[in-house]
């Protein structure tokens, strides 16, 4: 089975060897002058203000995490709407638990205060 | 009346059979606990008693037998149970057990009877009265034993009695063991008699393995239905059995090359020479071959061998007892003859002639011995008398104060002085010598016809000891009896009390009558045996033989009267210092010597044997045991190399290896410890990177496997 | 599927749904319990578990399947449930005084760790790779979560954070590992993965890759060498508590679903994965014991512990596709468990007891071995407990350690590996001078353990410990419970 993939790894290889052969190439004979611009950061042109990576309160995030993680769990609705009458009174109960765990969360979360901003 | 009844009784008297065992053991335990309190009297008469009941017993058998000839096995316990062992101690009721039973009890109640009176005077001589109680308790022990032998329905029960009558034998052998030569010789003379019959019981034990190796049973009923089939399979296994079993035998029953026990066994009191060593204890062997008969049917080339050995012995010790002095020497090799007699008969597939033999020689013997018992006795008497009174103590000389009662020389004219022994006495003799009509003469020629037909080198052996046997008799009767008295006490002697003389005179009545069991007429004894031995040959009455043999004894009684009757008193005018001991001296010149030194077997003995085995063992004890092993191996070697090894152990190897490579071992876990612990850096991508070339590992193993 | 179908089958697992349902309802309950008063959230956690164990016991001989396959009730689970819900029940005593001194209690823990124990009885019950995988999530997430739970200690996120990470990147082995099998044999049932093996047809080669993969993911829940760097910084700064229970019900989880998923679906490829997993068991007993050597926290000690033990245990594992060692393989891992178990919290306890001073920053206090000196003269009955753990640990008779070591031992013996029972018996020498220290220092130095006073935790210390010793003397018919849980296809 190795034999099947050897194209792959002979492509690897050479791609490996053609990046490291530029920059090989590229790092002796290209000239190097370096000043201060030169060796910051590149921001499109612009010099670069305060560090890297900017603080974001934290509720931006937790707000974002509930989002995705409601957004995704309702997401199982369309499938089961769709099948919805195949399914029958099963597909409802099913559908009844997973909301009732759901809501848990969602009043666990409201008790919480995560939805609450300050 | 009730006779009549118990005749047709059948067998119900067979049950009564474990009380011929029984009732020795109460007499010895009753005794054993109760006898310090009891006079001499009650002791001698309840272990008579106890004897006596069993004797009781044996006679009611033989009575069932009569009607129910077959006899019968009565079981009483199991005894072992091992595996496939399984022994029963069972009692064998047949024909011939009974006729042993009978013997062993009636000549031993006899005995009983007599000890009662010879050990009452016996324990004063010796000057220890404590010891008539024991006396009679070994004699109900052996008894006991003796019944276990005789009935045991199996080998190894058989065994058990063989090793007790072994155990008795060695404890009245040396009944006065601080007594005899030195102060030991009766101590020596038991352990000598011990030791020779362990060489022959090791033949025995031997044999019991192999029997239960081949069988796998002990049971005699059951060894014998097998017997045949075995020999056909396995014949090897039956001369081999047979074989070792011969030499029991030679043991118990004083065979070549181990009867040298027999003359020293002399050293037991009187009744214990006549009941153990004459009639029942050494003819055990006897009974042990008839009992086997079925066995040595089997293998006639065994049969010879055992022939010839009893033939060869009856001769040798015949020669021997010719140069005796001792009364009861000449008598023990008598023994040792007459059991010789018995061991050929047996030998030849006459196993009537051989208990009938033996049955008479049990009458005869034990008559001969207990009179010989009365002379000493006799003699005793007069010399203590003597010792203990001024006036007669004047006239005796060196020769009388270390006075041997025992020796012929010092007797002669005892005829006068003792009438009734005497004449019980010549009974004994004409029996055993075997003058018709008395039993020794129908006992033993049947022998004799038997061994013309079916071994002509023993039959001649045999009439030569036949011949020898009667000289030395004339010889005996001649110097203990006749003549004039040789010594003060030989004057001086006393007629025994009535509580000896009877039982000699009843044991004369047998001796003279006990042919009666199997007149060549009717064979009563040949169809009583019959019924446990199968069918047998009875030797028919040959007229020449008989003759011959009477020719020869009368010849030979002649000869002795020529030598001891006529030459010896002439030599008694002789001054002491040219006197001979024995007329036969100056004729036979060092052949005598021979004759009276047994023909140096004991010294050959202990030359070939019992000297190289001696230095062996001080070899192996002063030279391998204390001075190799102990002084140089363990104190060298195993001390000091211990010593020497722990030092090394301790010094070099723990402190220099152990300890260090242990130290060593945990310095470098802990720094390999501490080594690795840098490993954990604390950051995700390290264990990522760790996590990973771990799957990379496994990946390719499996991958590249 | 229909109405009725969910419902028997939610039956045929009721002591799961009971203990799903009640920790949703706990979640909510606590809500509206007072902050000082979560002692009733602790008390009715503990109810559910002595719910579900009533329920597992009262259901032992059970031999089923439910959900079209998915999960096996059968001794196997049954034994370990009762590990699983032993385990909440000691993880919720050792717990409830410590949170409260370390001013860290909250009602969500113990929800977690219902939740937690839900995964791990699911992941002992699982038949289908798809089933494991969803418990080993649902046993994992809760455990991430309590191991930060001590938010806003920095080490407690450290370990949260760390423990969430590689256990992500495990996950991600398993899943992988998971479709490679799938991809072999079109299936993700253990039943039918051995039929299609042993059927012809599959590609050996994904398969036995496949396998290895879901080896590497659930060797990094289990802890064994080179999947266990997390192992002592994780354990060191969860909370002592979370780390106990972690300690136990991870480890045990992990195994329950390497036994189930090796010896019912991998046993043709035994050939392969033998030498994988010796070589795993050996480098597991000695990197962790050696290592254990240099530390002198406490925790972090029995963080190498425990990775030793994950090492022992795997040795049982080494023989598991000889038919006639098979079930002593498994008897004698569900045996060693339950020895890891009791002995594991005896000591855990213990360090829960001395442990102190937990607001000013640092956490080291009373974790250092010195903390430990003089621990026999002012608290004889700690210094027992855990003494008689330590021995445990070791091997040494009368415990359950010794019991435990010796039918493993046996089970490697007897699948003729002598070499790596001379391993496990070396290195458990080696463990002797590490657990040895912690009883000298306890008896025969000086010094004034600072120790809390607190009754579940003596209880929890001290009813192991007498467990490790008494069920040692009777440990035959425990055995003999153990070797009836063997792994049969239903």
């Amino acid at each position: 089975m190795l034999l099947e993939y050897l194209p792959i790894a002979v492509l690897l290889i050479l791609a490996l060897l053609l990046a490291g052969i530029v920059i090989a190439l590229g790092h002796m004979f290209g000239p190097r002058h370096p000043t201060e611009r030169k060796s910051m950061p590149y921001e499109s042109g612009m010099r670069p203000i305060g560090p890297g990576t900017r603080r974001m309160p934290v509720h931006f995030y937790l707000v974002a995490v509930l989002f995705i993680l409601f957004d995704i769990e309702v997401m199982f609705f369309l499938p089961w709407a769709v099948i919805y009458k195949k399914l029958g009174v099963f597909g409802l109960v099913e559908m009844l638990i997973f909301i009732a765990i759901l809501g848990v969360g969602y009043v666990y979360v409201w008790k919480m205060g995560a939805l609450e901003w300050e | 009346m009730w006779l009549s009844e118990a005749v047709s009784s059948g067998p119900q008297f067979f049950y009564l059979v474990p009380l011929v065992v029984l009732f020795p053991v109460i007499g010895l335990l009753v005794n054993t606990a109760f006898g310090g309190r009891m006079s001499e009297k009650a002791i001698g008469w309840l272990a008579s008693a106890a004897a006596g009941l069993s004797f009781v017993v044996a006679v009611l058998l033989g009575i069932s037998l009569l009607s129910y000839p077959e006899g019968a096995v009565v079981p009483i316990v199991d005894w072992i149970t091992i595996g496939e062992l399984n022994i029963n101690w069972g009692f064998q009721v047949d024909t011939l057990s009974v006729t042993m039973m009978l013997v062993v009890a009636g000549v031993g109640t006899l005995i009983h009877i007599y000890s009662i009176g010879y050990m009452h005077d016996d324990v004063r001589f010796q000057g220890d009265p404590g010891r008539y109680q024991r006396f009679f308790v070994f004699m109900n022990l052996f008894i006991a034993m003796m019944m276990i032998l005789v009935s045991a329905d199996n080998y190894l029960m058989l065994f058990v009695g063989w090793e007790g009558v072994g155990l008795c034998s060695y404890l009245l052998i040396g009944f006065w063991y601080d007594k005899g030569e030195n102060g030991i010789g009766n101590a020596v003379a038991g352990k000598k008699a011990f030791i020779a019959n362990r060489i022959g019981d090791f033949g025995f034990i031997l044999a019991a393995f192999i029997m239960f190796w081949v069988f796998g049973t002990f049971e005699f009923n059951a060894v014998f239905e097998l017997a045949p089939e075995v020999a056909s399979l396995f014949p090897a296994a039956i001369v081999a059995i047979t074989l070792l079993m011969l030499v029991g035998v030679t043991g118990k029953s004083a065979q070549i090359p181990l009867f040298v026990w027999l003359p020293d066994a002399m050293a037991g009191p009187t009744p214990v020479s006549a009941l153990i060593h004459a009639a029942t204890m050494v003819t055990a062997g006897v009974y042990l071959i008839t009992r086997s008969a079925a066995l040595y049917n089997l293998v006639p080339q065994v049969q010879n061998i055992v022939a010839l050995v009893g033939a060869a012995t009856a001769l040798f010790a015949a020669t021997i007892a010719v140069g005796q002095f001792d009364i009861k020497k000449v008598l023990a090799y008598s023994t040792i003859s007459q059991l010789g007699f018995m061991v050929a008969a047996v030998g030849m597939g006459a196993y009537v002639a051989g208990m009938f033999h033996l049955v008479t020689h049990a009458f005869f013997k034990a008559l001969l011995f207990l009179s010989a018992g009365s002379v000493i006795l006799g003699l005793e008497h007069a010399h203590h008398h003597m010792e203990h009174n001024s006036q007669l103590k004047l006239p005796m000389d060196e020769n009388d104060l270390h006075f041997d009662p025992q020796d012929m020389r010092n007797m002669g004219g005892l005829r006068n002085r003792m009438k009734i022994s005497f004449w019980v006495y010549l009974i004994g003799a004409i029996a055993l010598t075997g003058i018709p009509p008395l039993a020794g003469f129908w006992s033993k020629d049947e022998i004799l016809t038997d061994a013309a037909n079916f071994n002509p080198l023993a039959y001649w052996m045999m009439l030569a000891a036949a011949f020898l046997t009667a000289f030395y008799m004339g010889r005996q009767i001649l110097m203990v009896w006749f003549g004039k008295p040789r010594s003060l006490p030989a004057e001086h002697a006393n007629e025994s009390p009535p509580i000896i003389t009877v039982p000699l005179i009843i044991l004369a009545a047998l001796a003279a009558t006990g042919g009666a069991l199997n007149l060549p007429m009717w064979h009563t004894f040949t169809h009583w045996l019959e019924d446990s031995l199968g069918h047998l040959h009875a030797a028919e009455f040959s007229l020449q033989i008989a003759g011959l043999s009477s020719f020869l004894v009368l010849a030979a009684i002649f000869l002795a009267w020529l030598l001891y009757g006529r030459k010896y008193q002439a030599m008694q005018e002789l001054p002491p210092d040219k006197r001979p001991d024995d007329p036969l001296r100056p004729i036979l010149g060092p052949v005598f010597n021979a004759l009276n030194h047994k023909w140096w077997v004991d010294e050959l003995y202990w030359t070939i044997i019992i000297n190289p085995y001696v230095s062996l063992a001080h070899f192996l004890a002063d030279v391998v045991d204390w001075r190799f092993w102990h002084d140089w191996f363990h104190d060298t070697v195993i001390v000091g190399g211990y010593n020497k090894l722990t030092q090394v152990l301790s010094i070099q190897i723990d402190l220099g290896v152990i300890d260090a490579v242990a130290n060593k071992l945990g310095d470098s876990v802990k720094r390999a410890a501490a080594k690795w612990r840098v490993i954990e850096t604390g950051y995700v991508r390290n264990y990522a990177l760790s996590f990973f070339i771990g799957v990379v590992l496994i990946l390719g193993y499996l991958i590249l496997r | 599927m229909s109405l009725n179908d969910l419902l028997v089958n939610l039956n045929l697992i009721m002591p799961i749904t009971i203990l799903t349902a009640w920790a949703c309802v706990l979640l909510l309950v606590d809500l509206f319990i007072p902050k000082e008063r979560k002692g009733i959230t602790a008390l009715l956690a503990a109810l559910g578990l002595l719910v579900a164990l009533a329920l597992v016991i009262s259901r032992a001989g059970v031999a089923t399947s439910a959900f079209n396959g998915m999960i096996m009730i059968d001794g196997f689970a049954t034994f370990m449930s009762v590990i699983f819900l032993f385990s909440g029940l000691a993880g919720i005593a050792v717990a409830y005084d410590y949170l409260i001194r370390s001013g860290i209690e909250r009602g969500e823990y113990y929800v977690l760790l219902l939740f937690s124990i839900v995964g791990m009885m699911l992941m002992a019950a699982a038949a289908d790779l798809i089933m494991v995988f969803l418990a080993l999530e649902l046993l994992s997430i809760p455990l991430y979560v309590l191991a930060g739970i001590a938010v806003p200690r920095p080490d407690s996120e450290e370990a949260a954070l760390k423990y969430f990470l590689l256990g992500a990147f495990a996950s991600g082995f398993f899943l992988y590992g998971t479709a490679l099998v799938y991809g072999a044999t079109g299936s993700t049932a253990l039943t039918e993965i051995v039929s299609a093996t042993t059927s012809g047809g599959v590609n050996l080669s994904f398969l036995v890759i496949g396998a290895g993969l879901i080896l590497v993911g659930l060797g990094f829940k289990v802890a064994v060498v080179p999947f266990h760097m997390w192992t002592p910084d994780v354990y060191q700064g969860a909370p002592s508590s979370v780390t106990a229970f972690m300690a136990v019900g991870a480890k045990a989880a992990g195994f329950a679903a390497l036994l189930r998923i090796f010896v019912l679906a991998f046993p043709p490829l035994a050939m392969d994965l033998t030498p994988v997993l010796w070589a795993l068991a050996a480098f597991t007993m000695i990197i962790g014991n050696v290592i254990a050597i240099a530390q002198r926290n406490i925790k972090r000690m029995l963080a190498y512990s425990s990775i030793a033990h994950a090492g022992y245990i795997m040795m049982a594992l080494v023989p598991y596709g000889q038919g006639n060692v098979a079930a002593d393989t498994v008897a004698s891992a569900l045996f060693y468990l339950l020895a890891y178990m009791l002995t594991s919290f005896a000591a855990w306890a213990v360090v829960i007891a001395l442990e102190h001073n937990m607001g000013e920053g640092r956490d080291t206090d009373g974790l250092s071995l010195e903390d430990y000196s003089g621990l026999g003269q002012k608290q004889p009955a700690l210094a027992a407990a855990m003494t008689v753990a330590m021995l445990s640990f070791i091997g040494i008779p009368p415990t359950l350690g010794f019991v435990g070591k010796f039918y493993l031992l046996r089970t490697v013996i007897e699948g003729g590996f002598p070499g790596l029972a001379l391993i496990g018996l070396l290195t458990s020498l080696v463990s002797a001078y590490y657990y040895l220290r912690v009883v000298v220092y306890m008896y025969m130095r000086d010094g004034e353990p600072v120790v809390r006073r607190e009754p579940w935790l003596y209880f929890t210390a001290l009813a192991t410990a007498v467990g490790v010793v008494v069920l040692s003397i009777f440990s035959e018919p425990l055995f003999n419970w153990a070797s009836q849980a063997v792994l049969k296809l239903i």
